[in-house]
Order: C-alpha cells, then sequence, then structure tokens
C-alpha cells in the first residue's frame, strides 16, 4: 500500500500511483536516451510489482502505442518516413501479431503463459544484455585507441537473390518485398507474446540486413510499431481480456514526459558508459527472471478459474 | 461505534421475544450488500441471531462457484513448469465456517458429512479427469491449502460467540480480494450433534463505481474496449509531443 493507491480495474490489483509515473517516467527516459521503446524493460519490472504477466504484457502493448506516436510524430517531421517499406513491415506485423494472439490465448488455457512470458524474456534479456556489454566495451577501447578502421554497414550476401524485388526510394534500395515482410513478423509474434515493440530487434536489422539509411530506421520502424502494437492492444482485449487501460494511462503519462526529457540528456551524455549501465540493467532483470524459474517455487500447487 | 449500537439494540430486541417463538433460530446480517469501491481493502459483516435456547451455532459462508483448473508444477530441464492439472467442477470461491466451538465437539463426523459442513466435507468433483483417485485427493487438498493461503477458505472454531443461552453473534471478515457475486450464509442451531434449524441468507460482493464499469464495459465490448485504449494511448502521445515541437 502506498501514498496514493489506485486501482487497476483489469489486473484487479491496487498500486501506488506515484510509483508507476516514476516507473513510466524511468523507462521513457530510457527510451529517450537510448532510443529504444522500452517494452522489454516495461514488462518485466511490472511482473516483480505484481501485475499478472498476460495484464502487463497486453497494457504495455497499449502503453507502446502511445509512447511510439509521441516518438514517431518528431521523426516524421524531419521526412525520416520510408512509406513502403514500412507498409509492407505492417503486412508482415500484423500476420505475426494475430499468430502471437493466437498463440498467447493456447498457452493462458494451457497455464503455460506466465512460464513462456519468463522464459522469452530472460532469453531476450541475457543475449541484448551480453551483445550491448560487449559493444559497448568494445566501443570503449576502440575510442581509447583511436582510429580504428570503421565497418562497411551495406554488405551484398544471398538475401539479395530473394524474389519479388522492390525499389524503395526513400531509402535507395533496390531488395525483395519478401525481406520487410518477413521481419515485420517476426517483430509481430514477439509484440503479442512478450508486449514490446521490436525497435531493439527491427533498427539492427533494418541496417544491418536490409541496408537501410540510418536517418531512415527510427521514422520507418516507429511507423510499424505504431500499428502492430495497437493491433496487438485490441486483439488482446478481445481475445484475452488482458488490457488495462488506467495502468497503460499512468506508465503513458510517465513515460513520454521522460522519454522528452531522455532525448535531450541523450544528446549530452557519454554513450558507451551509459550503454554499459543499460546492459548491467537488462543483465539485472534476466539474472532475476531466471533465479525466479529455477528456483524451487515454495507452493508447487496453483489455482486457476476456467473461463467457459 | 455506531454498527456496535445497532447490533446490541437488535439482540435486544430479539432478546425480547418470547422463549418459544416459531422458529428456533433467527438470525441475519448487519449488511446484505459489500459494494467494493477504488480503495477497498476487506471489511467484515456481523452475523447476529437468537436461539430458542441452549444448542451450538455453525454459519457456513458459500461464494459463488465456479470451475478451477489445479496445477502442479515439475521441475522440467532445470526449470519449474505447470504440467498435470485437475478440473474441479463447481467450486465455491469463498468458503467459511463459523461456529462457537470446534466442529467435532458439535457434531459426529456422520452428520458433518450429512449437512457438507466443513472443508473436509465439501463436494468437489474432478471434472473428467481419468486419473486414480488417490491422486485426484492430492489436488483436492492442494485446492483446499491454496485457497486457505488466499484467505478464501477457513474454518474458525470458536468466532460465534454466545450472550447468554439465546443471543449469538460472529463477525465475518472478507479479505481485499474478495470475488464478486451471490454469497450464502447457512446458519445452523446444532443440538445434542443433530442439527434442529437451518437458516440461509444471501449476500451480494460487488463492484461499484467508474473501475467496475470500466471493468464490466473491457468485458462485454471487448472490441470497442480495445479501439478505445488505442485511441486514448495515441492522442496522449501526439499531445505530449507538442510543447516539444520546436525543439
Amino acid at each position: 500500500m502506498g501514498i496514493l493507491d489506485i486501482y487497476l480495474p483489469i489486473a484487479g490489483l491496487s498500486l501506488d500511483v506515484i510509483g508507476l509515473l516514476i516507473l513510466g517516467t524511468a523507462i521513457g527516459f530510457l527510451s529517450g536516451v537510448f532510443g529504444v521503446g522500452g517494452g522489454f524493460l516495461l514488462t518485466p519490472l511490472l511482473i516483480f510489482i505484481g501485475v499478472p504477466p498476460a495484464v502487463a504484457v497486453a497494457s504495455s502493448a497499449n502503453q507502446l502505442v502511445g509512447a511510439s506516436v509521441s516518438g514517431a510524430l518528431a521523426h516524421w517531421r524531419r521526412g525520416n518516413l520510408d512509406v513502403l517499406m514500412g507498409v509492407l513491415m505492417l503486412l508482415g506485423g500484423l500476420a505475426g501479431s494475430g499468430f502471437g494472439v493466437w498463440l498467447f490465448a493456447l498457452w493462458r488455457r494451457q497455464g503455460l503463459v506466465e512460464m513462456v512470458i519468463s522464459l522469452s524474456y530472460a532469453a531476450l534479456l541475457s543475449t541484448l544484455g551480453a551483445l550491448m556489454l560487449v559493444e559497448s566495451t568494445l566501443s570503449w577501447v576502440r575510442r581509447r585507441r583511436r582510429g580504428a578502421s570503421r565497418r562497411k554497414l551495406h554488405q551484398h550476401n544471398w538475401l539479395h537473390g530473394l524474389p519479388l524485388k522492390l525499389r524503395f526510394r526513400r531509402s535507395k534500395l533496390y531488395i525483395s518485398a519478401l525481406l520487410p515482410i518477413f521481419l515485420g513478423a517476426v517483430v509481430g509474434v514477439l509484440s503479442a507474446v512478450m508486449g514490446v515493440g521490436g525497435g531493439f530487434v527491427m533498427v539492427p536489422a533494418m541496417i544491418y540486413l536490409l541496408g537501410m539509411p540510418t536517418s531512415m530506421v527510427p521514422g520507418t520502424s516507429l511507423f510499424q510499431i505504431i500499428f502492430v502494437t495497437a493491433t496487438v492492444t485490441v486483439l488482446q482485449a478481445v481475445a484475452n481480456n488482458t488490457v488495462d487501460v488506467v495502468l497503460a494511462m499512468v506508465l503513458l503519462v510517465g513515460g513520454v514526459i521522460g522519454a522528452q526529457f531522455g532525448t535531450r540528456w541523450g544528446a549530452k551524455l557519454r554513450g558507451e558508459e551509459l550503454r554499459a549501465l543499460l546492459a548491467l540493467i537488462v543483465l539485472g532483470v534476466a539474472a532475476k527472471l531466471i533465479f525466479d524459474l529455477t528456483v524451487k517455487p515454495d507452493n508447487l500447487f496453483s489455482i486457476a478459474p476456467i473461463e467457459p | 461505534m455506531r454498527m456496535r449500537g445497532t447490533i446490541l439494540t437488535l439482540l435486544l430486541l430479539l432478546a425480547g421475544l418470547p422463549a418459544h417463538a416459531e422458529q428456533p433460530l433467527l438470525a441475519d446480517l448487519t449488511s446484505h450488500l459489500i459494494a467494493i469501491t477504488t480503495g477497498f481493502t476487506g471489511t467484515s459483516v456481523v452475523l447476529f441471531g437468537a436461539t430458542d435456547g441452549p444448542g451450538d451455532i455453525i454459519a457456513i459462508v458459500r461464494g459463488p462457484e465456479r470451475d478451477v483448473v489445479v496445477r502442479q508444477k515439475r521441475h522440467l530441464a532445470g526449470i519449474w513448469v505447470n504440467v498435470p492439472n485437475v478440473a474441479f467442477a463447481a467450486v465455491p470461491s469463498f468458503y467459511a465456517v463459523f461456529s462457537n466451538r470446534s466442529l467435532d465437539q458439535i457434531a459426529p463426523a456422520g452428520m458433518q458429512a450429512l449437512h457438507q459442513i466443513g472443508m473436509r466435507n465439501l463436494r468437489l468433483e474432478a471434472r473428467g479427469s481419468k486419473r486414480p483417485a488417490p491422486e485426484i485427493a492430492t489436488y483436492r487438498a492442494a485446492l483446499l491449502d491454496e485457497e486457505q493461503r488466499e484467505g478464501m477458505y477457513s474454518e474458525q472454531a470458536g468466532s460465534v460467540s454466545f450472550l447468554g443461552d439465546r443471543l449469538f453473534r460472529a463477525t465475518i471478515a472478507f479479505p481485499a480480494n474478495v470475488p464478486t457475486g451471490t454469497y450464502f450464509v447457512e446458519v445452523l442451531l446444532v443440538r445434542n450433534g443433530n442439527v434442529i434449524s437451518g437458516q440461509t441468507t444471501p449476500l451480494v460482493v460487488s463492484e461499484i463505481g467508474l473501475s467496475a464499469d470500466l471493468n464490466e464495459f473491457a468485458q462485454a465490448y471487448a472490441l470497442a474496449y480495445g479501439l478505445i485504449a488505442v485511441v486514448i494511448a495515441a492522442a496522449l502521445g501526439w499531445l505530449a509531443s507538442l510543447p516539444f515541437r520546436d525543439a
């Protein structure tokens, strides 16, 4: 019980509204600094404070709609959007999120959804954290040495031999339409099952796999994220009744404010140290998830009502 | 304080009734409605009544029934996974037994079973499970354990207090996460191990206020709810970006 409790009607519990605002602001700040959605930290943190995992996932998706709109508008005003690419990724995303929500409902009936969410987060966050830690350490070492050669951004490989090639004027690319559709579908599944926007998967994939110019990436990825998280929100509301609007809005208010300050601060702060810090936070969350999964529970039995 | 005064008045009124009234047992609750509002942290209702002479009182509070699945975690490849499960039909969501002394002192086991008094006599039917009976019994025990841990099931011997021979009262406490629906409070008067008289009173637990309406809307109009959730989020996101537009 906190100072000012707010009852979350779908989650079915009361949480301190100040605490939720601080959580939202902190995640928003991080996402502003690093240009990531922050869903991958928000969902596990909500689970840690007692929100049922299924509600945490669906409400995070709802929160991300607003957070992404806020971020995307800034990029679109500067014209950094490849509409064709975005629409193709969206098509894949819709199929992926539909499949993901279906899987989610299936796991929920089998009583496996909490385990699947924790497990996929543990896998994702430990990989992500480790990669970020290695990357930030390497770039810190490189900066100390000064003058290491830059890697080639765009390489030709088998992906460029795929059929259905299209010309993407804004991105100055000539690649197969299957690539963005497939990428969108993968992110759509992630979005439905984990309540993340998927920017942390999509952004590197767009740069390294598709070879898009970096300036076009955030605006286009946010375009896809807005529509996929919106679809996931509606599908989760219909299929699982797990979207808590009150929770999502409180987090969003904190999130958008935090993001604006984060964006400003991000420009001033030193990159490597910050990325290493974020990597450590991510690894810490992963460690807690793995611990919870592997430690013998106090109670081996659990009960749940059967939905008619 | 005011509630206590009311109860006292009611008890005094009941005490004034002729000793051999038509009914051997009369009981009521101080309230028949529990309203769960935003700041609900649990509440209690007082059961009070009178008998036509000395005897034991057992009160059984049952919450609305629903089907429940009991799952067991198994250690698989290093992690704990819900694997086997047994479904039970028509399980009361709340079950509390109040009595003036322990149930075994009041009535023999056979009589308790006949009137379904106490958790061990609760009728729980495993739904379409082909597991052997001892295994189902394990799941049944786990279900009772878990409900007790959550504060939904209890047996409280000595919780009914008598004022003299004939007037009794008991405080029925409900936790913050009490399930909503229609409850039934069954009061039994037992004399020499036989149930002399019984009376059942309903009690409604319902959510009221904005959050309850929201929950109801989310269930009944899931598609509209989802769409509105998206629109509100997008509008909030757009609004938030306005002050920073020129930056």
